[in-house]
């Protein structure tokens, strides 16, 4: 059963050579005099190689209990070796204290590792997910639009802010069309957003249009008393396209000649 | 007194519309000569219109803003009308989050396009009457 624990996709040479790495720190480790509990963490070889096997383990995928007990599993190995060398029971408990006070610490080391690891992974995927899931598109000459989907928190704000002005910035863009059909629910925060992508987009010098509201929440603005009636929305994208090529041929030609035709 | 500690900014005049920038070194008592100089500008030129170019701002404060708002108010008093033009980025999105807002100044993405909202064209024609022609 222990077998199938730590039967991750590491083959047995690996498994072995971790093993061999992890011993062979741990004499130097025990020879240095440190106080027991402190080995682990202060000899720099056994930091590393409980560091870098449950590394190597949160990045496989390894669940954490193979990679504590990955760790632990040396406790048996040590206490069979020890109990070869003395049949004395007060000797043989007092290692068994030694041991397991020593493995205790490798053991909480390699969790901490793992989760650390793992969360590692989280926070490199979830900004490989922010800067993936704002793409700046050029639909028109001068116009840009970005879709947005899922929720509008803070940081995605700051990159969408990011991207989008930078692109008007390099289009020379006139009209941004913020997007959000993909936009599951609007609430208060979610509008200030909005509204600080607008600004920003203003302060450009560009104008900005929110397209993709649906029924649904546009009776949440409603209903939250939230005023967007500074700025151009429209129902789909379409409509949004058609208002900012409004937008920019409008008052390019009869800007200063008023309404003449 | 009347603004002549050189602000290190030329204003320079292309017809009726006055054009100048701001460095980023722009401390309080620049800040103030600047707006006296331009206002003294303005109006001894019947200038229309004002365009303030800002793409070398880095950092935009409140006292900043105040200014380029109070210029914008004091100009169309003088009956001309001021556009910003060339915002960076960083700064937008610093603006936008310390909440300092632009009341009444009109923005525009570069100084072409600022000039051309103040009714200057690409191409050197007069300004009236040349355009005309070209909408049929």
């Amino acid at each position: 059963m222990e077998q199938a624990l730590l039967d991750t996709d590491i083959g047995e040479a690996e498994l072995r050579e971790e093993a061999d790495a992890l011993i062979e720190a741990l004499v130097p480790g025990l020879q240095s005099g440190t106080p027991v509990d402190r080995v682990v963490t202060s000899s720099p070889g056994l930091h590393e190689a409980v560091v870098g096997l449950s590394l190597r383990r949160a990045r496989a995928g390894a669940t954490p209990t193979a990679t504590s007990l990955a760790v632990l599993a040396l406790k048996e190995a040590l206490l069979k070796a020890v109990q070869r060398d003395t049949r004395d029971a007060e000797e043989l408990f007092a290692s068994a204290v030694f041991m397991n006070r020593l493995l205790d610490v490798a053991g909480a080391l390699s969790f901490e590792t793992y989760v650390e690891g793992r969360e590692e992974i989280i926070r490199r995927q979830s900004q490989q997910l922010m800067e993936q899931s704002t793409p700046v598109v050029r639909l028109w000459r001068q116009v840009l639009a970005v879709p947005l989907i899922g929720t509008l928190d803070t940081a995605r704000t700051q990159v969408v802010m990011e991207n989008l002005l930078q692109a008007i910035q390099d289009h020379e863009a006139l009209v941004a069309i913020v997007d959000i059909t993909g936009v599951p629910t609007v609430d208060t925060a979610v509008a200030q957003h909005l509204m600080q992508t607008v600004n920003a987009v203003r302060l450009m010098g560009a104008d900005c249009v929110i397209s993709g509201v649906r029924p649904s929440i546009a009776q949440t603005i409603a209903q939250l008393g939230i005023d967007l009636s500074t700025i151009l929305t429209r129902g789909t994208l379409a409509d949004a396209l058609a208002a900012a090529i409004k937008l920019i041929d409008g008052p390019g030609p009869d800007g200063d000649e008023g309404d003449g035709r | 007194m009347t603004g002549q500690p050189q602000p290190g900014v030329p204003i320079l005049r292309l017809g009726d519309v006055l054009v100048t920038g701001l460095l980023n070194e722009l401390d309080d008592r620049t800040a103030i000569a600047f707006t006296e100089e331009l206002t003294e500008r303005i109006s001894a030129e019947g200038a229309r219109g004002v365009l303030i170019d800002i793409s070398r701002l880095e950092v935009i404060d409140s006292f900043v803003a105040r200014t380029l708002m109070e210029l914008t108010t004091v100009a169309r008093l003088l009956g001309a009308r001021v556009i910003v033009a060339g915002m960076r980025p960083p700064v937008a999105i610093t603006l936008v989050e310390l909440g300092i807002e632009l009341v009444g100044v009109e923005t525009a993405l570069n100084p072409e396009q600022g000039l051309a909202a103040l009714g200057w064209r690409q191409a050197p024609q007069p300004l009236e009457g040349a355009r005309r022609g070209t909408a049929r």
